[in-house]
């Protein structure tokens, strides 16, 4: 495949991982924080740890939107699906997640008409076919896929499709890293970018980390060279004490992002106030409504929402886990209590959260799994 | 976070203009290219897909100078090898 | 689980997150963590063989914080399986862990008996071979097949990877009111196409035609019957250290050729069901080993290629090594996975199989399913290795490594 092939080449990565090692000062340790849950897949589907040396570790952070949606949402959305004569629809990634009363899966054995789809416009074309039904769509993403669903309200809207609407659960991901960064007990030295979220945004927004933190950020994409060598870039920016915003990614991301892309989000959406992160809490300004003037696409003001708020279990360590501070498998309750069959925290929940992905991929220690697998 | 692929626009429908037929490995989909409103897309260039939508145009010239940056890595790693296993023979 | 409902209107709150908004205790590291869990029953037969440190391998690297952890975790995987649903979810039908939880905790608990503990593609049992399958799939009709050669075949197969010579077949209908007999008719003739093929009779049969709405269009159940060489034993418990994994051709063809038919997803593919008949296959590969070097046969079925291989490690305490270079999937399986975010490795087929021959056949195994047409794709994927047991483990083609788990369910496509 074009594009991808040329970004999984062992020979190249073995060339970087000495670059990588070079770079790195004997006695320090280092830590990278990729944002984005793409990339935690990366890492882990292609084994990618084994390139780097012992002095750096890769922190997973907070960038997978089905992780962070906190469970009393999942609740809204379980109750709006199962009003009568309501379709559900949503992405696969949702699924599996667990609210406060169970999963979609489970909603659906209980009943409810729930669909996964793989476009917005799909649930646009079920509300099309289905003029008698509510049709309700269940959008969640980062920037990258609140364009997707602001095009498909719009359409809505012009070709007069009366029985659709949005749930809308988009996050916005700039106050997410804000808030990590400022969370005291951080150490980190510097930042994997989100690449696809940047093709939306750009390249600009992340200028205060650099700026104002000291930290270099390098967007990079998905491929396994791409993450490898957005962590050289950061590595050769600490040697030379320098701190910027870099882009790896040009390829796909353009520095000033996609203009129209935001335009669309803006024209549908604003933010909240505040929106609730499962793990992270209360962030202010770091989620996406649709705007009055778009009221009757949005599902919030069309159906009763309990709103209630479901706290995160007791025992789960997933702020820390999202925050670099814990490994997933430092959490008490990774593995034995929370695995992903029941996940307890938002880590566990969607195979790109961070604790998910080391269970699925990475679980057990590297040394016996390079040994089994030498030939 | 966002699933992102690559695919390559086969056609652009002429009853559709914000749809492109676009093949990913022989895998084709109409894709809506109504975000990339003001870029020049034609058969043979690449975008990235996303939820249905191509989200950007994929920019060959940078993808080339991206892979450029990769093999001269790879060139000086094999140069510095071949270096090391001559003055270990020159040692020996 | 004790969960606080908090009520808050409008949304909650703004401003920083305490530790207590995050609903986080002090953070207590594990401990040695070497004790039992609290209502961890360990699966009796090998959780003791499994729990060992890896210092007792005779490695001298003492076990890191890290590695106590990892071992918890392994004993908790192997509890007994208790079914947490009150209702019946699509993931209890979708041949991952789920449904293997389910068929653990609920069929085996209640039918326990020694042909049925392994939970084989079929039992055998004084040189005769007795499986059974039911048929669902939506769309009855797709490229390459339909419900009724999938019936006929899938029983087949798992007669042929018990090291059977399948003979007859039992065919039940459970028909919906309305359902149209042309469609009958076709599927029929299908089936009985696929049973000239692997040359089977279907001897015996039954039909049940239920109200509108209770049933999708047609179910079908068939079992069968096929007798075993007594010489031959296959069991996903054999697999030994050096043995080497081959699968028949390349993988996912008929579960992507199905989610694509279903039409939801819009997307267009040159793909066709890689449904067949493989007792023809299965008998070549048989002749051209030598006597006990086939040691296990599955066919590739529900949760993939993935989900076998994960099924021998654990029934043989052994590890599975697979090269992802070396597992032939077509360009266009590839990239329908790529674009719904699934893994080929997890997808069905319905005429693919995984053989583990000992390393001094592994040869003439290949060679053998090579010369059958649907062998013709065949290739050497990995080998099973002694440590760590009970994993599956998976050199990238970039180099690195990882572990390949079962899924909790269905491969569902993702965004993100």
């Amino acid at each position: 495949m074009r594009f991808v092939d040329e970004y999984r080449d062992a020979d190249k990565a073995r060339a970087l991982a000495a670059r990588i090692a070079a770079l790195c000062e004997p006695g320090r340790a280092y830590k990278f924080m990729e944002v984005c849950g793409g990339h935690t897949h990366t890492i882990y589907k292609h084994g990618l740890e084994d390139y780097l040396p012992p002095a750096v570790t890769l922190v997973h952070g907070p960038g997978c939107p089905v992780c962070v949606i906190p469970m009393g949402r999942v609740d809204d959305a379980i109750h709006i699906a199962e009003q009568p004569g309501v379709i559900m629809t949503t992405f696969g990634d949702m699924m599996r997640v667990p609210g406060g009363r169970g999963s979609f899966l489970e909603a659906m054995a209980r009943g409810a008409d729930i669909r996964m789809v793989y476009s917005p416009l799909d649930a646009l074309k079920i509300a099309r076919e289905n003029p008698d039904k509510q049709v309700v769509f269940m959008a969640i993403g980062f920037e990258t896929t609140a364009p997707s669903t602001a095009m498909t309200i719009l359409r809505a809207k012009a070709e007069g499709i009366g029985n659709f609407s949005v749930f809308c659960n988009h996050v916005t991901i700039i106050p997410a890293i804000k808030a990590i960064l400022d969370s005291p007990d951080l150490r980190l030295d510097g930042f994997i970018g989100p690449g696809h979220v940047s093709t939306v945004i750009g390249c600009r927004p992340y200028g205060f980390i650099a700026r104002d933190y000291g930290k270099p950020l390098v967007v990079a994409g998905f491929e396994p060279l791409d993450v490898l060598q957005s962590v050289y870039q950061n590595l050769v920016q600490l040697a030379e004490g320098r701190a910027a915003v870099e882009n790896q990614y040009a390829r796909v991301v353009p520095w000033d992002g996609n203009p129209k892309a935001l335009a669309v989000i803006n024209e549908v959406m604003e933010l909240r106030p505040h929106f609730e992160w499962r793990g992270l809490g209360f962030i202010s300004d770091s989620a996406l409504r649709v705007t009055e003037r778009y009221a009757a696409f949005d599902a919030e003001r069309i159906f009763r929402i309990p709103g209630g708020r479901v706290a995160d279990p007791q025992a789960c360590q997933c702020g820390e886990v999202l925050k670099g501070v814990l490994k997933p498998w430092e959490c008490k309750v990774f593995g034995t209590a929370c695995t992903p069959e029941t996940p307890i925290g938002t880590c566990m929940v969607s195979s790109e959260g961070a604790c998910a992905a080391y269970y699925n991929f990475g679980r057990f220690s590297r040394d016996r799994v390079k040994e089994a697998t030498r030939t | 976070m966002c699933l992102g692929i690559p695919g390559e626009i086969v056609e652009i429908l002429s009853d559709h203009p914000d749809l492109a037929k676009v093949d990913v490995s022989g895998v084709r989909r109409a894709i809506n290219i109504g975000l990339l409103e003001g870029e020049a897309l034609a058969p043979g260039d690449w975008i990235l897909i996303h939820v249905g939508f191509a989200l950007s145009k994929i920019d060959e010239a940078e993808a080339r100078s991206a892979l450029d940056f990769l093999e001269s890595i790879g060139q000086a790693y094999e140069d510095e090898i071949a270096a090391l296993r001559e003055s270990m023979i020159e040692q020996g | 689980m004790s969960e606080r409902m908090v009520p808050v209107p409008g949304g909650g709150p703004p401003g920083r997150t305490t530790r207590e908004d995050l609903g986080l205790e002090p953070i207590d590291r594990p401990r040695s963590s070497t004790g039992a869990e609290p209502g961890g029953v360990c699966a009796a037969t090998r959780s003791s063989a499994r729990a060992e440190p890896v210092q007792e391998r005779g490695t001298a690297r003492p076990s890191s914080r890290e590695e106590k952890v990892l071992e918890r975790i392994e004993r908790a995987r192997r509890r007994k399986a208790r079914v947490r649903e009150d209702l019946i979810t699509l993931a209890h039908g979708a041949g991952g862990k789920a449904t293997r939880t389910l068929i653990e905790a609920v069929f085996l608990e209640a039918f326990r008996n020694p042909l049925l503990e392994p939970l084989a593609d079929g039992a055998v049992a004084d040189g005769i071979a007795f499986t059974t399958d039911s048929y669902v799939v939506t769309p009855l009709f797709f490229p390459g097949g339909d419900i009724g050669d999938l019936a006929v075949n899938g029983t087949v197969n798992d007669l042929a990877m018990c090291g059977a010579r399948p003979a007859h077949l039992s065919a039940a209908f459970i028909l919906e009111e309305g359902f149209p007999v042309a469609d009958l008719r076709r599927i029929t003739a299908s089936m009985a196409a696929a049973a000239r093929e692997a040359g089977v009779a279907v001897v015996t049969g039954d039909t049940k035609v239920v109200q509108r709405g209770k049933a999708d269009g047609c179910y079908i159940t068939t079992a069968g019957v096929g007798t075993v060489d007594p010489a031959v034993r296959l069991s996903a418990s054999a697999a030994e250290p050096g043995d080497a994994i081959i699968v028949s051709g390349p993988i996912g063809e008929h579960g992507v050729t199905v989610m694509l038919a279903r039409g939801e997803l819009d997307i267009e593919a040159d793909l066709v069901s890689d449904t067949a008949p493989l007792n023809g296959l299965t008998a070549r590969l048989l002749d051209a080993c030598e006597p006990g070097a086939v040691r296990c046969l599955r066919d590739a079925t529900r949760g993939g290629v993935a989900t076998v291989v994960n099924e021998i490690a654990e029934a043989s305490e052994v590890a599975v090594v697979l090269d992802e270079d070396a597992i032939p999937v077509r360009p266009a399986v590839r990239g329908a996975c790529e674009l719904l975010g699934i893994d080929p490795l997890y997808v069905a087929c319905e005429g693919r199989m995984i053989a583990v021959v000992a390393q001094r056949s592994a040869d003439a195994a290949l060679a053998a399913m090579r010369a059958h047409p649907l062998g013709a794709g065949a290739a050497v994927i990995g080998r099973i290795a002694e440590d760590p047991p009970g994993l599956v483990l998976l050199r990238t083609a970039f180099g690195g490594t990882r572990i390949v788990d079962v899924l909790v369910g269905d491969p569902l496509p993702r965004i993100c």
